[in-house]
Parts: structure tokens; C-alpha cells; sequence
């Protein structure tokens, strides 16, 4: 892989998919390079490295906002709301840790591959945090979509569609962000000796409760299933008492840091890192998950979201996708060995009229095709 | 009387009307197909009652198969169609031209699926919004997004403009609330997109579909998100001698980690009416907030202690914490009568734009400033925590002049907006009423790139095309299609 370009403005990220446009060069655009690992085998490509582009533009407390440009680092941003006693509310996988990857991840990244974590069942995606995003598209024009507000409904919502479309539909500028502050306290409940059919129905029982959930996991080495709330002090003391009374009858409580470094562990899916094998990420019907795995010949799995984000450790050669068609819900393949990421397509096919729809706006937004082509499938 | 134009009826698709008839009740039962001059005029307007036009046609299918044969049909006779849910669009759009056909889905009104494992339910859009909470409520649970018009307006609008409402600070909108839909393409086709898991795959075409105000698809089919609901909840009232305090007081709140469901902000004129009308007992200030947070008892008790001390650090004239099911019904009542009390006394136009929250004070002095430029008294009622301002300009329809007098003052608000950086709708949508402010917000670029997504989904602009965009700038596009 040799650099095409390094800007760091977003008028020199313009000039350099301009220049890509004219030569006809395909290139892999790349910030810290911690997520580079997923998606297809690709080759001869060059590399647009927008790291470069970085820094955050504004931040305002006040009115729960960050706007940064695409290639600031999380940590700067984490380090920025911090300091705020504000957070990302999503949780964004750091996906170091499960792919062997080094390098800094980065804002912009994130958006790009819409990543998010175990709190997104109660406060939803990184895409619903994402309020407004600047973005160079592969005729190297600069569009903007969204905004900095709460509520935005003034045109197409672009910002949705630029949220995990992993750079095919354009170069990610800069991006603006809902926040949030951070929950006073937070208390994970442990379950212990459960199975997957069993922990899916105390989380679904819990994520059917008023009490406010913001985690929901099972996995299944130890078999053990947490619950987690977040607040204000009183109200999260409240609520593990119910639910101890309620559907996590026995489990044991785990506070402040303890807690978070469990969710952290689920979130970046640690227990599968560096072991060998396949890591697929499934999003299904939390209730059809226990079928899932056992169609699947209960591999090692972590299950979040209730049961609805199923990471699994497989056999290389295991096809997970071909065995869960019957079910519904949607398979990635995020690490594989170089054979198997050549043979099954990375990111789930899209039905005929969907794909079609799909090569129609990306042939509007990247005619040429040069931005990572082959990356989605 | 009117100031924003619509284009010309297509005198050729009109002189077909009986063919395009014919066909229409070929593909659907007789009682679908609505074409007499006087029924049609049923359709003439939605909840932008300034505007009126007859459409040529109504249709209402009562299956996405019905939906799609309807669509078929206009595809190949190269008829537009304006989709409509319920007619409360304040935005103008469900207006019907003379030459397009509209497709209600007011007959499609089953509920499909009730899933309580997963949290979800699936119904045809023609279900009403609350509708759709009084089918899971008895079971603990609600469908979050909550517009002033739940009550009627359907949940086909409610994804076709992205609607919001005052709870929307603690549970987002209906993009955050939408797992998945079935939607008719502008050629017929009956896709499906999403489901019942929390993320679909490939690009996220379903956020892009959201808001997209019926000219990308019907949607006739939507898997929706319900929630628990909280134990309870209880507001507080706080009145204020400024708006400045006021808004700082919000900003304070949020900044603070309590996380109301709701803040609702009221100004002086509008207690003033509201008062009148609904006898809440609300004090006469400059500025009243209405601050509402959820939970246990001991929980709302924590919650609202924190915030009465946020507030009373700012000289409050009033703080009047709820401690009944009755006082909060009251408190609410005044919020919840403010359209109904304006429209009582006063013609009146409602406006949407957002505004960061930190600019809520500035845009205030600035509408005031205003007001008095263009000689029109304006109400503000609106949901504070996310900055979505609502001003109620007051005019007179009857007088000759006023309509036209009380769109400028609303073009200048929402350019405001636009100017502190915020945008000109937040919940209700552009359709026609906001169309041709749209260049102030959007280069010619930004609208290229969203015009070439209706490319995409709409070729030949058959779906509500008169919309969103300004006439100029799709005219092209529009002129392609005869």
C-alpha cells in the first residue's frame, strides 16, 4: 500500500479525491488504521490517510454538542467531554484489542463504520448521536448535511446514510455530535449458571422492566449474564433492588469502575482476542438468538443488546452466515484468516432491490468508484 | 392570497383523468378509487390549511399489494402521486396539485405483530400515533415519539417527516424509534428494509427513508420500538422574570446529569392566552418552564429536589413542584391547550425551527425584535431541552395582506435560526411552507446531492415532487418526466 495523499484540510482532502478522480486511482481511506483489517480482500489500491484532518471545532456543554473534524482521536474527544463530565453516550468498540491492530482510533472511523456499544439499547447507535457531518464525495464535492442541533428534519438525512457506509459514499470532513453526561453512578447485576435460552429471557424480562437499562449481556463461557443501570445514586441503588427482588433474583452486585470494566470487556469483546479462529458479529431478534446458536452447535458467544448482538468464535471455515439465512438478521464476518475473507463476502448481501438502490447512490455519490471499492462487497 | 407558488397542472395528465381512472379501479376495489369532484375535495389541504387544491384523484389502498398495483399504475401512466398519511402536515405536505393522485393510507390500519420479548410491534401505517401506545399500554408499555397531533395523525406522516414531540429530549425521535419498513418505490416495487434486529445491513438506507417526506416510497408497513413504561412521572413549574435566566436555567439543568424527559418553555404572551383558555393557574411571566422527569416516587422526589435548587439559584419567581396526579394534569393542561387557546382568539401561523440550546435566549430578543419590525405580535411555546423553537405569529387571515405580512416575519425567524446555527424545521418538516428557504440553509451542492438520492429511489420525480425542494431548483427534474 503506498500514500496517495496525507491531508490535512478539507480542502486538501478535495484536491486529493479530485486528483484520484482524474488519474482513475482507487483509494483506501484510512485515518488510524485501527478498523483497517475488516472488510474484503482488497489489492491495488492506494492509501488516502486523513489523520491529518483532525481537532475539535467546537464543543459546547450547554447544549450537549462536539463538532470535530474526522480524524481527531477518540481519546482527545473522550479526554475533551472528560474534563465536561460529559461522554459518547454509544459506547464506541475500540477494535484494537479483537483484530491485533495498533494505532489511534479515531472520530471519524467510528462514524464511518457506525460503531456502538452496549448502551445502545437504551440511547441508540452511533448514528443516533450523530447530528450533522461535512463530507468530500468521490466527485470531490464538499456536502453537508444535518447540523449542530437536536432536532433536525430540514432536507434528506445524509448524516444517517454517511454513519456506516465505511467510506464508499464519501471522505468524512467533520462531524458533529450529540453528548451526554456522565451517569453518577453505575451497577452491574451478575448472573451466574444461566444458558443462553435462560439468560435471553432475564434480560428480556429486565429490558421489559421500568427500571432503565443501559447494558444487557450474556457469555456464554461461565454462563454468565449482566444487567447494568446508570444515574443518579439513589434511583440506581433503587433499581438493582427491584430487580434483585424481580427477574435477577441471587445475582451479585458490582459497582463504579468493577462495573465498567466489565461492559468494556463486552463492548470490545476481549475474551475473543487473540484466540485463534473467526469472530462474526450477528444482529438478530433477541429471542431468536438461542436457536441461532444452536443451529450454530453453541459456539463460544458473547451476546449483547440483549441478546439481539451475537459475537461468535467459530472454525474458519464455518460459514455462519449460510446457517442463520433461515432466521433473519444479518451476519458480518469482522476477523478471519486471509482464505476464508477471500471466499464469503465480509458485510451481509443485501437482497436484489436493495443492492440495487445501494449502486445507485453509490454511483452517484462516488461515480468513478475509487472510494474503497470492494470494501462492502 | 397566497405567496408560495405550486406548479402549473399538467393540462395532458388531466384530460386522461377518465383513463387513469379506469385503471386505477381495474387494480383496486371500486370503493378505493375516489374521483368525484366533491369527494376529492377532502383531500384539498392538510394541516397548512392556507393552502388548498383539489387533487384529481384519491386512492386508498388497504394492503401494501394494493399500494403497489395503485403505484404500478401511475408509474406507466406517468401520473404524480402525493402519499399522505393522516392530512396533519403543517408544512404543506400532503397538498395535493390538480393533475397528481393521492395515496392515503388511511384503510391501512392493522397491527401486525405485538412482540414483547423483543420490544416491538409491527403495523400498516395507517395507524394513528397513539394509536399504536393504546394497542400496548394495558401491557406496561408505550411507543415513545409523541407529536401534539397523536391523536390523529398516523404513523405514515410521522415517518415521512421524521416527527418529533415534547419527550423526544429523553427518547429521541422517530428515527430512533424505527427498526424497520415495508415501502412501495415509486415503480411499484414492494421492498423491505430492516426488521426486528437493532441495525440492518449495508448502508443505513432506513435513516435515509426517514424524514424523507413521501418522496422516496410509501412506506405501508413499519417496525417500531416500545419501551417499558416508567413508574411514574411528575413536572415541576418554574417561572422566570427573563428569558435569559430561563435560558440558563434549561442549560444548567442539562448540564447538570438529571435527565428530564421533557422541558417545555412558554412566553409571556402565550401565558397570557393560555391562562384565558385553560385556567392552569400559571403565573404571568416572562418565561415559564414546564420540566418533566420520570421514575420511582423516591426517584422523580430526587430528581425534581435537584432541579427546584438549579432553578432557585437563578431568582425564580415562581417554583411549583407537582404533588398530585390532578396538579400534574393541570400544569400540563396549559401546555397542552396552547395551539387550541391561540387559534381561539387569533388566526395564527406555527413555526419550527431549532436553534442550539445556548442561542435560545438571543433568538428570543431577536423574534422580539422582529415582531415589532413587521408589526405582527408573536407567542413562543416550545421543547426547550433540544432548542426546537415554536413561535406562533398572530395575524388576521381575513385581512387582505396579513397572510403575506405573517410569511415574511416567519421567513425571518427561521432565518435566525439558520444564522445562530440551527435549521429551519425540527419536527414538522419542509414540504411546501419551508421549500423556498431551503437554499438559505443548503449550498446548490448540498441540494444536488439530495436531489440525486430521489434520482436514485424516483427517477422520474413522481412522488410528492413539488416538495422539500424549491421550484427552480428541481425544475429540470420535474420537466423530465412529461
Amino acid at each position: 500500500m503506498t500514500a496517495f495523499a496525507a491531508p490535512t484540510t478539507e480542502t486538501a482532502v478535495t484536491e486529493a479525491v479530485r486528483a484520484a478522480n482524474s488519474q482513475n486511482t482507487a483509494v483506501q481511506i484510512i485515518a488510524g488504521g485501527t478498523r483497517g483489517r475488516i472488510g474484503s480482500l482488497r489489492s491495488g489500491y492506494e492509501c488516502l490517510d486523513v489523520s491529518g484532518v483532525a481537532g475539535i471545532t467546537r464543543y459546547e456543554p450547554g447544549a450537549l454538542t462536539l463538532e470535530a473534524k474526522a480524524g481527531t482521536p477518540i481519546v482527545q474527544i473522550e479526554a475533551a467531554l472528560d474534563a465536561e463530565n460529559q461522554m459518547l453516550a454509544f459506547e464506541p468498540m475500540d477494535h484494537r484489542t479483537l483484530l491485533g491492530t495498533s494505532g489511534t482510533p479515531t472520530i471519524g472511523g467510528v462514524v464511518a463504520a457506525n460503531v456502538s456499544g452496549p448502551r445502545r439499547i437504551q440511547v441508540g447507535a452511533c448514528r443516533d448521536s450523530l447530528l450533522g457531518a461535512r463530507f468530500v464525495d468521490g466527485a470531490g464535492r464538499i456536502l453537508k448535511n444535518g447540523g449542530r442541533v437536536m432536532k433536525n428534519v430540514t432536507g434528506y438525512d445524509l448524516v444517517k446514510l454517511m454513519a456506516g457506509s465505511w467510506g464508499t459514499l464519501g471522505v468524512l470532513s467533520e462531524v458533529s455530535l450529540k453528548v451526554q453526561a456522565i451517569p453518577e453512578a453505575q451497577a452491574t447485576l451478575l448472573g451466574q449458571g444461566l444458558n443462553i435460552e435462560t439468560a435471553v429471557q432475564a434480560m428480556s424480562a429486565a429490558l421489559g422492566s421500568p427500571y432503565d437499562l443501559t447494558g444487557a449481556a450474556f457469555k456464554s463461557a461461565g454462563g454468565e449474564a449482566m444487567v447494568r443501570v446508570e444515574g443518579l445514586t439513589e434511583s440506581v441503588a433503587y433499581r438493582v433492588q427491584r430487580m434483585q427482588s424481580e427477574m435477577c433474583k441471587g445475582w451479585r452486585v458490582v459497582e463504579g469502575s468493577d462495573s465498567a470494566a466489565l461492559w468494556q470487556d463486552v463492548r470490545d469483546v476481549v475474551p475473543f482476542a487473540g484466540r485463534e479462529g473467526a469472530v462474526w458479529r450477528l444482529s438478530v431478534k433477541p429471542s431468536d438468538a438461542p436457536a441461532l446458536l444452536e443451529d450454530l452447535g453453541h459456539p463460544d458467544a458473547i451476546c449483547d443488546w440483549g441478546g439481539g448482538l451475537v459475537w461468535v468464535l467459530v472454525d474458519h471455515a464455518k460459514d455462519v452466515r449460510q446457517v442463520m439465512t433461515k432466521r433473519g438478521g444479518h451476519a458480518t464476518l469482522v476477523r478471519a484468516n486471509t482464505s476464508a475473507r477471500s471466499t464469503v463476502p465480509v458485510f451481509h448481501p443485501d437482497p436484489a432491490p436493495i443492492a440495487a438502490i445501494t449502486k445507485g447512490l453509490r454511483a452517484k455519490f462516488d461515480p468513478r468508484g475509487i472510494l474503497n471499492p470492494g470494501l462492502m462487497g | 392570497m397566497s405567496t408560495i407558488e405550486m406548479p402549473k397542472p399538467d393540462r395532458s395528465v388531466i384530460d386522461r383523468k377518465a383513463l387513469i381512472v379506469d385503471a386505477l379501479c381495474k387494480v383496486l376495489p371500486s370503493d378505493s378509487v375516489i374521483f368525484d369532484e366533491h369527494e376529492t375535495r377532502a383531500y384539498e389541504c392538510d394541516g397548512l390549511t392556507a393552502y388548498r387544491c383539489p387533487p384529481m384523484v384519491a386512492v386508498l389502498p388497504r394492503t401494501s399489494q394494493e399500494c403497489s398495483a395503485a403505484m404500478r399504475v401511475c408509474h406507466e401512466m406517468n401520473v404524480t402521486v402525493v402519499p399522505r398519511g393522516a392530512g396533519t402536515s403543517l408544512a404543506g405536505g400532503a397538498l395535493p396539485t390538480a393533475d397528481c393522485v393521492i395515496l392515503g393510507t388511511a384503510r391501512l390500519k392493522d397491527v401486525l405483530e405485538v412482540d414483547y420479548d423483543n420490544r416491538i410491534i409491527r403495523v400498516q401505517t395507517g395507524v394513528t400515533n397513539l394509536s399504536v401506545t393504546g394497542m400496548v399500554e394495558d401491557d406496561g408499555y408505550f411507543y415513545a415519539p409523541d407529536p401534539s397531533s397523536q391523536l390523529a395523525c398516523a404513523i405514515a406522516g410521522n415517518i415521512a417527516m421524521n416527527s418529533g414531540g415534547a419527550h423526544c429530549l429523553k427518547y429521541g425521535v422517530t428515527t430512533n424509534n424505527l427498526l424497520g419498513v415495508k415501502m412501495v418505490m415509486s415503480d411499484g416495487e414492494i421492498v423491505e428494509i430492516g426488521g426486528g434486529a437493532m441495525d440492518a445491513p449495508g448502508l443505513d438506507l432506513l435513516g435515509l427513508i426517514c424524514g424523507s417526506e413521501g418522496q422516496l416510497g410509501i412506506v405501508t408497513e413499519a417496525t417500531l420500538r416500545i419501551l417499558p413504561k416508567p413508574e411514574g412521572a411528575r413536572p415541576v413549574l418554574i417561572g422566570f422574570d427573563s428569558a435569559e435566566a430561563a435560558g440558563e436555567c434549561v442549560g444548567n439543568i442539562i448540564k447538570s446529569g438529571v435527565l428530564p424527559v421533557a422541558i417545555e418553555y412558554m412566553d409571556r404572551p402565550c401565558i397570557r392566552v393560555v391562562e384565558k383558555f385553560a385556567k392552569a393557574g400559571y403565573p404571568l411571566c416572562e418565561a415559564l418552564l414546564i420540566v418533566e422527569v420520570e421514575g420511582s416516587e423516591a426517584e422523580i422526589a430526587d430528581q425534581l429536589s435537584r432541579i427546584t435548587k438549579i432553578a432557585r439559584a437563578l431568582n425564580p419567581v415562581e417554583v411549583r413542584v407537582s404533588e398530585s396526579a390532578e396538579q400534574s394534569a393541570l400544569i400540563w393542561k396549559g401546555r397542552k391547550s396552547a395551539f387550541g387557546a391561540m387559534g381561539q382568539i387569533n388566526d395564527y401561523m406555527c413555526l419550527d425551527g431549532t436553534v442550539p440550546v445556548s442561542e435560545l435566549p438571543y433568538t428570543l430578543k431577536r423574534i422580539g425584535e422582529l415582531s415589532k419590525q413587521h408589526g405582527l405580535d408573536v407567542a413562543n411555546v416550545f421543547h426547550a431541552g433540544d432548542g426546537n423553537m415554536h413561535p406562533l405569529i398572530l395575524f388576521d387571515a381575513n385581512e387582505p395582506g396579513e397572510q403575506e405580512k405573517a410569511e415574511a416575519f416567519g421567513f425571518d425567524i427561521l432565518r435566525t435560526c439558520v444564522d445562530v446555527g440551527g435549521c429551519l424545521t425540527g419536527e414538522h418538516g419542509v414540504g411546501v411552507e419551508k421549500r423556498d428557504l431551503m437554499t438559505y440553509q443548503f449550498n446548490a451542492d448540498d441540494l444536488e446531492g439530495q436531489m440525486q438520492v430521489k434520482d436514485v429511489f424516483d427517477p422520474t420525480w413522481l412522488l410528492n415532487p413539488s416538495k422539500v425542494f424549491p421550484l427552480q431548483v428541481s425544475a429540470q427534474r420535474r420537466a423530465g418526466r412529461s
